[in-house]
Formats: structure tokens, C-alpha cells, sequence
């Protein structure tokens, strides 16, 4: 028993340790973020700032005037997209689980492929054909591309595989057709599902760096991960400014996060079930 | 032959019609673009005033071989998967495991410990920028406890190291969490079993816990080898760019970037060595699922 216990002590501080390796960036950017310049350039090394000031989150909407734009990118990109997503993703994962239809077979080992094919191999041609559209430094450029995801059609096409069918008959015997049946009754039962998709393509749009690097060089049209490399070029020795950039960044995905933490572990388990 | 009835005929217009947004976006920006990179890569591309492609055979695919950034590329990217890869893996699989052996707090940790996969890699990076400072926070703790300093953004010989630190740092967790829904899976009766043959947790941990997990940790060892093979975005905010110091950072990804939109006419290039770096991640993918699997054998 006393050995027992000696091995859950040896655990908590596993623990304990990797939770303050954890955090202590994010409170360093954080205090960072509410220090003056002078207590910046010292050197010195304190969490609690020695003048408190709320100043640097005024400077970066004033000195950089377009962060405010950037802001509004980012959330209108990332949450058009999600909702497209979701309404794509489910509609054509609900078609491969439930309808039938010639060709069906083809299109899932299709959509299947896909998901094996990296990134980098149809970005440069991606580029081209977003050019020959007129649709670079465009939301429509950001959006469209993104505005499917193969992983979570293959997801959706799961979970209505084990929908129960009951539900749908019911519905179609109270006279709702097929899109009546689909929007009405099918998809608002399909909330899990689509709340795990949220997070994870919220998140993909909101965080990406890569995409908008290439698509967008126009500054009015920019989203925050690159309007934040751009600010940081201009105000490289203002740690003060950048780490209040980078926590205002920050909240809106920790905010997503507390509304849909259940179900953001339900779609890892997911991810790691494929 | 077999007509289709009416009802059938009118399921299948709905099939298609369900179907139609999903076909279009990956036909036009997934499905294309890799014909058009097949095309790309045998080709020269000029970009000025409209494109301009010369058929250039296999050029493109040999130019490689007597590129010196493109080998200090690989060099780096495999040096970077070659660690991070496995450190990340067995931190995952030390925390799930610490995490699952129920204690108080578990909620508590796991939020904690998500932190850092909810933030955005711009961010993070930025962080690490300002706490690798040659006066800031990372300086300070290793002079407190009397180690060495570096300057870790400035000298080629530390900045790809401190691109793998913070990786690790920011990825391991998320891994932890699909170990995490594993274990639970492992059944109590194995470990009690193995309690009564005399069995300590380092013995219960190597005999029980890592055999049983792994298929999970072939999957998280695939997802860690596509991931770091891909490495972008640090590199580029931590050097401004450029892959430096020295070409210290340049990963592949970077310099197919560099390769596609900063130089000129070198467009065809990019896309030959990014299908080449396709068939590297396919590879390695590969190498490991045949390796997992003779490993289950025994």
C-alpha cells in the first residue's frame, strides 16, 4: 500500500511539472502583454508586471490601424467556411450513407483518396488556378477552396450510417420530402457530430498560416497569423505589442473551446478510431 | 436489362444533387490541381505576363540531386522528423498514461495540457520568439541553473533545435488525448492479472500498456511522420522567411515555397520536388505500417 502510494506521488509530479511546462509561455506572453516598453527592454524577469497597463491592446488597434480588418477577416473567413463545411460535408456524407445512386461506390474511393494526397502537391497549381479565377487577395479565394473537408465527409458518412432510419420514415410519412427531411429533421439531430467539425475546422481556417501566405498579399485583406508576421516585422523589438496581438488572437478559439470542449475530445477520439 | 423504376430514378438525381458542392470544390481545387502539378513539374513555368510553359523532360526531377539548399532541406527535415517524431510519441504515450492512472485532477490536467493545441502556430511561434530572446525568459532559467546560454534565433548551430523544443512542446499533447481514449479501452483484468504475478507500474507499463496500445501508436507515429515532414509555418516566422541563420531552419516545405513565389521561373522546380516529398511521406508511411505489423507478429 505504501509503495502504492509513493508511485501516485511520482505521478502528480510528472504531472504537476509538465502542466507548468505548459503554461508558463502562455502566462509570460500574458504578462508580457500588459508591461510597458521600458520593463520590455530591461531584461527583467517578473510575471506580475511592475506598471500594470492595459496600453499596449489600445496601441495595437491604433498604431496598426488595419488589426482591426485583419480581426474581421479572420473571424468572416473562418466562420463562412465552417458553415459551408458543415452544410457541404454533411449533405454529401448523408448522400453516400443513405442514398443510392450509380457511381456511388467510385466517388467514396475517390473521396477516400483524396484524403491521402499532401498539401503541397496541389498548392502551387492551387495558386494558378485561383489567379486565372481573378479570386487572389478574394474572401471567395480563402472560402471556396476550403469550403469541403474529405476527413469529415468520410466522418458524416459514418454517422449517418448508424442513424436510425425510423426517424426519416416518420418524417417522410408526415409528407417531408428528401431536402425537407434532410434540413428538418436529420441534421439538427446530427448536432454531435457537426460540433466536433466545428472546432476542428474553425480552428483550421483560423490558424492557418500557409494558405493565406500565397493567397493574399494585399495587407487590407489579410488574416490575423499573417498580419500578425507582418506586425511583427515592423515592431520587432515591441514584445510588448506583439504578445497583446498574440493573446487577442488567442481568445476567440479558447472561447470556442469552453463552449465545445465535450465534443472536441469526441472528435480526436474519432480522428484516431479512422 | 433493368430499368430503373421512378422512385429510383429520382433518388438518384437527389444523390447527385447532395453531392454536387462537395464534387465541385474537390474536383476543381483538389482533383485538377493534380493533373495540373503532374504537368507543372515537367515543365519550366514563366509567370511574367501570362504563363509560359517548355516542356523540360525529367529536368526538373534530376535538378535536385545538384541543388545544395534543396539537400540541406532534406538534410534538416530529416534530422527535425528523425527527432521530434519519436520524443513527441513517447511524451504522449508518458503523459496519457500518467494521466489515465486515476488520479484527482485528471479534467484539470487535460485542459491545462490542451493549451498549447489550440493555439495557433503563429502565435506560438511568436511566444517562443520572445521567450528565446537572447535576454529573455529560456536564457535566464538555464543561467539560473548555472547551464549554458545560447543565442537560440541567431546561431545556425541551436535554431533548428529550438524549432524542435517548441514542436514537441505544442504537438505531444494532442497526441496524449488519442492515447488517453485508448487506454481506457485496455481492459482492468490485464493489469490486476499482471498486479498478482508481481508485476511493478515500469513492468506493468512496458509489458501491458505499450503492446496493447500499438495500433494507436502506429496511427500517431503516421500522423507525427506527415506532420514533420511538413514543417512550414515556424521555420518561416522564426526566419523571417528566409531559412536562416545559414539556411539553419530551411525545411522542404520552405524551400518549395521560396522555390514556387519567390524566385522566378523556378514554379516547375517546386512542384517536382513537392511531389517528390509526396513520395518521401508515402514511403515512410509505408516503411512504418510494414514495420508495426511484422513487430505484432511476435
Amino acid at each position: 500500500m505504501k509503495k502504492r502510494s509513493a508511485g501516485r506521488k511520482a505521478l502528480y509530479v510528472i504531472l504537476i511539472v509538465y502542466a507548468i511546462i505548459t503554461v508558463i509561455p502562455f502566462l509570460w506572453a500574458l504578462s508580457s502583454s500588459f508591461k510597458t516598453l521600458g520593463e520590455i527592454v530591461s531584461g527583467s524577469i517578473n510575471f506580475i508586471p511592475k506598471d500594470f497597463t492595459l496600453d499596449n491592446y489600445k496601441q495595437i488597434f491604433t498604431r496598426e490601424p488595419l488589426f482591426g480588418r485583419w480581426l474581421f477577416n479572420s473571424l468572416f473567413i473562418a466562420t463562412i467556411g465552417t458553415l459551408l463545411n458543415l452544410l457541404f460535408n454533411s449533405m454529401a456524407g448523408y448522400a453516400l450513407a443513405r442514398l443510392s445512386f450509380p457511381g456511388k461506390k467510385s466517388i467514396f474511393l475517390m473521396i477516400l483518396a483524396v484524403l491521402m494526397i499532401p498539401f503541397q502537391v496541389t498548392l502551387i497549381p492551387n495558386f494558378l488556378i485561383l489567379k486565372e479565377l481573378g479570386w487572389l487577395n478574394s474572401y471567395q479565394g480563402m472560402i471556396i477552396p476550403g469550403a469541403v473537408n474529405a476527413t469529415f465527409i468520410f466522418m458524416m458518412r459514418q454517422f449517418f450510417i448508424n442513424f436510425p432510419k425510423e426517424v426519416e420514415e416518420a418524417a417522410a410519412i408526415d409528407g417531408l420530402g428528401r431536402f425537407g427531411t434532410f434540413f428538418r429533421i436529420v441534421l439538427p439531430l446530427a448536432k454531435p457530430a457537426l460540433a466536433a467539425q466545428t472546432i476542428f475546422v474553425f480552428m483550421a481556417f483560423w490558424n492557418d498560416f500557409m494558405r493565406p501566405l500565397i493567397i493574399l498579399s494585399d495587407q487590407d485583406m489579410f488574416t490575423l497569423p499573417l498580419g500578425l508576421n507582418s506586425f511583427k516585422g515592423q515592431f520587432i523589438s515591441f514584445w510588448n505589442y506583439i504578445m497583446a496581438a498574440s493573446m487577442v488572437f488567442t481568445l476567440p478559439i479558447l472561447v470556442l473551446y469552453a463552449f465545445f470542449n465535450r465534443y472536441f475530445v469526441k472528435g480526436i477520439k474519432f480522428t484516431g478510431d479512422k | 436489362m433493368k430499368m430503373f423504376s421512378k422512385k429510383e430514378r429520382r433518388e438518384a438525381g437527389q444523390g447527385y444533387l447532395f453531392l454536387l458542392p462537395a464534387l465541385l470544390v474537390l474536383g476543381v481545387f483538389v482533383i485538377a490541381p493534380i493533373l495540373y502539378a503532374v504537368f507543372l513539374s515537367f515543365h519550366k513555368v514563366e509567370l511574367i505576363g501570362g504563363a509560359s510553359y517548355e516542356f523540360r523532360g525529367l529536368d526538373n526531377f534530376m535538378k535536385v540531386t545538384f541543388d545544395d539548399r534543396a539537400i540541406i532541406a532534406l538534410k534538416n527535415t530529416a534530422i527535425y522528423v528523425a527527432i521530434v517524431v519519436p520524443t513527441q510519441t513517447f511524451l504522449a504515450l508518458v503523459l496519457a498514461s500518467s494521466l489515465n492512472a486515476g488520479l484527482k485532477g485528471q479534467k484539470f490536467f487535460r485542459i491545462v495540457y490542451f493549451l498549447p493545441t489550440l493555439t495557433s502556430s503563429a502565435v506560438l511561434t511568436l511566444i517562443f520568439m520572445w521567450m528565446y530572446n537572447q535576454n529573455g525568459l529560456i536564457n535566464y532559467v538555464l543561467k539560473f541553473l548555472n547551464l549554458p546560454t545560447y543565442n537560440w534565433i541567431g546561431d545556425p548551430d541551436v535554431a533548428l533545435i529550438a524549432i524542435m523544443i517548441m514542436n514537441i512542446w505544442a504537438t505531444a499533447p494532442f497526441f496524449m488525448v488519442i492515447y488517453l481514449a485508448a487506454l481506457q479501452d485496455i481492459p482492468d483484468s490485464h493489469y490486476e492479472a499482471a498486479e498478482l504475478d508481481g508485476a511493478g507500474p515500469i513492468q506493468k507499463f512496458w509489458h501491458i500498456t505499450v503492446p496493447n496500445l500499438r495500433p494507436v501508436t502506429s496511427f500517431v507515429v503516421i500522423m507525427g511522420l506527415i506532420g514533420t515532414f511538413q514543417l512550414f509555418d515556424q521555420s518561416y516566422i522564426f526566419s523571417g522567411g528566409s531559412g536562416g541563420p545559414n539556411n539553419s531552419t530551411l525545411t522542404v516545405v520552405l524551400l518549395i515555397y521560396q522555390y514556387a513565389f519567390k524566385t522566378l521561373g523556378t514554379m516547375g522546380y517546386a512542384t517536382a520536388i513537392a511531389f517528390m516529398l509526396a513520395i518521401i511521406i508515402l514511403v515512410a508511411t509505408l516503411l512504418q505500417r510494414k514495420f508495426s505489423k511484422e513487430e505484432s507478429l511476435y
